[in-house]
């Protein structure tokens, strides 16, 4: 489908884009790492913002600047913006995650400054009190951005900004909900495309493109018999190849639950009373990532639910090497996967796949749930 | 040949004082239900004092224990594999993989089974300490709480935020730990435990600053063991007491020039957690005459700082020398937040500022008239080894030697002594020092 092609066309060229939406419109570019970012502000101000993703090449720039024990991504991260890939952005944004991103940003800003960053504290959502102190924290990013660019954003432009967030939100979670059916419209690669492309675009394109593809698909019941159901979890995984693999040995992926994917928009904002109080409840209660998933790891259950809702027989738990959160939380949800009788594939990534033996273990992974499955039948 | 100083040294006479109470404090954590006392686990980084006002307790602190876990090999792979054995990683957390370790196999370092704690407590600070307290918690089937650390430096209000914040939250954590204990909260024992925890955490500061004369009269392998008082139980009346006394002879050998060595021809700013299980590394460099002077994680995780009238580190002020009040259950709560917004240790690593630490760590080396720094690439810990990287590019900067090493503070499978030692001597050499004992 053509909508494919665009959505791979903006993730390949994510830079072309973002200059060609400069040239186009005469607004400004802001890069935004993590999902915690309140975006709808950047966008209420004019301003596009992009998720910094992974090039998947390796490097050797950003070695002297982070430790080799913290995370592929994080490195790959900084190497693009130290070797100046995004020196087209007018500013950064992040909302605080792990160490290991708070790094690739801070060093970022050191020998890459732009001309605005924030860095903003969000909390984990431990607290009565997250939604009051992030409020207040989203405020305060907003005055410093109205103040950077001398001169405020105007309430039309933050509800019209909010709304077009929201659309998007809900548009993608039409689409997710598609994914529910017996023979799933689209795959999990296509899936991947769209979620990915969306973190790059204009969210206004993307909500076009969003409802051609819906009005495609929304009656779409074919494809292949008997493909293994899977969910991807883990942390952020822009790694389209790794999905093509999985799904080339007989197998869809029909849900994820990742940084780059549907907990972008599985909560909504409701529109409702003082929207930033409402941003700041939206992102305080999306489905946590694992370093927000704290107290009765309320992200769990998220996750155990979709596992449900969408009929997943095996889970790939994908995540980037040397992650202390998600490997934290493997035991844990390894067990819970078990009680369902869902088996759960770990593997760790590097900035570069290790084509071959990830696609044994793949392989393994999916002839033991079809036996599973004919054992069941 | 040039002629070599040489100082006079003694033994610290409070030196068996704080061997006594570290172990009688595990033998306290290890009888604690049948003392009647509560038992609580956390990290030991922050907000020891907020269940004093329950009574009769003790803090069982992650870090130290874990720490104390390490020192022993044989222990130390039991506790590692126990944990690789439930699917955990083995480049997680060290200090995780020793407490968990050691719950798991339902062995107390200092004897016994492992203390079942009434409860955790937890602040969520580097990306481990909110999760791990998860862990015991599940395992162990006991009641936690996890307190949320405002980092922001953003906008005009930020410090009466963040105050604000933690204040609320403490409120919350003290109704939540009358509901699962069944006390009622004391708020006199809260108010004397802050004042505590205010005054030693002073007084370790104190004592880390009289290391900048020269000759130091502490050296870092030897500050350990005086260091973890603060860190286990700074909130107690005990560990004050322990360091008037410390600080009161650290001052007096001042006075009479009595070194930590009797040769010092380099001092070294160190970093990081160090390799528990082998800290002779220190007595190694000390055949060069190379002492150890302190690190911003011996400094700033127990001791507390402000910027003196001179633009100086020195010891942060009381709450009573600031004229903070602390007559009501309000007045400690704002105290201790105040006193956590303020600590370095915090606010130079895990803040939204960009990258504090670096200039910190260039400061401290000045102040502490260092000739160079060593910085420890801990894989067993990514909240003290976030930005090391740039913490050496700083000091290259600066003008100021550095060396770096990997290793791990826990775990000897990642620790190459013979590597380590021979990157000193290159170091020591490219320094110009040269060794005045084999």
């Amino acid at each position: 489908m053509k909508i494919f092609d665009r959505f791979q066309e903006v993730i390949d060229k994510r830079h072309e884009y973002a200059r060609d939406w400069k040239a186009r419109t005469g607004g400004k570019v802001f890069g935004n790492m993590c999902i915690y970012v309140p975006q709808e502000i950047i966008y209420a101000a004019g301003i596009l913002p992009v998720r910094i993703l992974g090039s998947h090449e390796t490097q050797d720039v950003a070695e002297s600047h982070i430790h080799q024990m913290f995370c592929p991504f994080c490195r790959d991260v900084l190497a693009q913006g130290l070797q100046g890939r995004y020196d087209y952005l007018d500013g950064m944004v992040m909302a605080q995650t792990c160490l290991h991103m708070h790094q690739a940003f801070n060093v970022w800003q050191i020998y890459k400054p732009v001309l605005y960053s924030y860095f903003l504290s969000m909390p984990s959502p431990v607290s009565h009190k997250c939604d009051e102190f992030f409020t207040a924290e989203i405020k305060s990013f907003k005055e410093s951005l109205e103040k950077h660019l001398g001169s405020p954003v105007e309430p039309a432009d933050l509800k019209r900004s909010m709304e077009v967030y929201h659309t998007n939100r809900s548009l993608l979670r039409k689409i997710y909900d598609l994914r529910k059916k017996e023979k799933p419209p689209i795959s999990g690669t296509e899936a991947a495309q769209m979620m990915l492309a969306g973190l790059i675009m204009d969210k206004e394109e993307h909500n076009k493109l969003l409802v051609e593809l819906y009005e495609n698909i929304k009656g779409k019941n074919e494809g292949p018999e008997e493909e293994i159901r899977l969910m991807l979890l883990g942390s952020e995984n822009d790694d389209i190849e790794f999905i093509k693999l999985v799904e080339e040995q007989g197998a869809k992926i029909v849900i994820d639950d990742i940084c780059t994917g549907s907990r972008n928009f599985w909560n909504n904002t409701t529109l409702k009373g003082d929207p930033i109080a409402d941003l700041a409840a939206a992102y305080v209660n999306m489905p946590p990532c694992s370093i927000k998933n704290i107290g009765a790891r309320p992200g769990f259950k998220h996750t155990m639910d979709l596992a449900k809702e969408y009929r997943v027989q095996g889970v790939i738990y994908a995540i980037q090497k040397f992650c202390d959160t998600y490997q934290f939380d493997f035991p844990a949800m390894e067990a819970l996967f078990k009680e369902q009788n869902i088996p759960i594939l770990h593997l760790e990534f590097d900035v570069t796949l290790a084509v071959g033996q990830v696609k044994n273990r793949v392989e393994a992974f999916l002839e033991m749930l079809r036996v599973s499955a004919f054992e069941l039948v | 040949m040039a002629s070599i100083t040489r100082y006079e040294t003694r033994t610290l006479e409070c030196w068996p004082k704080a061997k006594e109470l570290r172990m009688s404090f595990y033998k306290e954590v290890a009888r604690a239900r049948e003392l009647g006392k509560i038992l609580v686990s956390g990290g030991s980084a922050v907000i020891q004092a907020l269940p004093a006002g329950l009574g009769d307790y003790i803090f069982l602190g992650g870090e130290p224990y874990a720490a104390s876990v390490s020192t022993d090999m044989a222990f130390q792979q039991s506790c590692s594999e126990a944990v690789e054995a439930r699917g955990f990683a083995q480049d997680m957390c060290g200090y995780v993989r020793m407490y968990l370790g050691s719950m798991y196999r339902n062995q107390f370092f200092f004897g016994g089974e492992f203390p079942r704690p009434h409860f955790c407590l937890q602040m969520t600070v580097c990306d481990s300490q909110g999760k791990w307290f998860q862990q015991v918690s599940e395992h162990l089937g006991i009641p936690y709480f996890s307190i949320d650390y405002p980092g922001s430096r953003n906008g005009d209000d930020w410090y009466d935020r963040g105050i604000k914040y933690l204040v609320d939250q403490f409120n919350e954590a003290i109704e939540w730990m009358e509901k699962v204990t069944g006390r009622t909260y004391n708020d006199e024992l809260l108010i004397q435990a802050v004042r505590n925890e205010c005054m030693s955490t002073s007084l370790w500061a104190d004592v880390c600053c009289l290391n900048k004369n020269v000759p130091a009269p502490l050296e870092h392998k030897s500050m350990f063991p005086l260091w973890v008082i603060g860190v286990m139980m700074r909130p107690r009346k005990d560990a004050v007491d322990f360091y008037s006394i410390l600080r009161d002879e650290v001052r007096e050998r001042v006075k009479k020039g009595i070194a930590a060595l009797p040769v010092e021809q380099c001092r070294i700013m160190d970093d990081n957690i160090p390799p528990w299980f082998m800290l002779e590394m220190y007595r190694y460099l000390e055949r060069y005459g190379a002492v150890a002077v302190g690190s911003h994680h011996t400094f700033f995780l127990a001791g507390s700082f402000e910027t003196g009238p001179d633009g100086s580190l020195v010891r942060a002020r009381t709450p009573d020398e600031r004229g903070l009040p602390l007559r009501t259950r309000e007045d400690a709560l704002r105290a201790y937040a105040i006193w956590h917004m303020e600590k370095h240790f915090f606010s130079d690593q895990f803040s939204s500022e960009v990258l504090p630490k670096p200039e910190m760590f260039v400061r401290t080396v000045r102040e502490w008239k260092c000739d160079c720094a060593i910085i420890h690439q801990n894989r067993g810990c990514e909240g003290n080894s976030q930005g090391g990287a740039e913490d050496r590019l700083a000091l290259l900067h600066a003008g100021i030697p550095v060396l770096t090493y990997e290793g791990n503070m826990v775990d000897k499978r990642e620790l190459n002594m013979v590597q380590i030692k021979e990157r000193f001597d290159s170091f020591m050499e490219n320094m110009g020092v040269r060794k005045i004992k084999d």
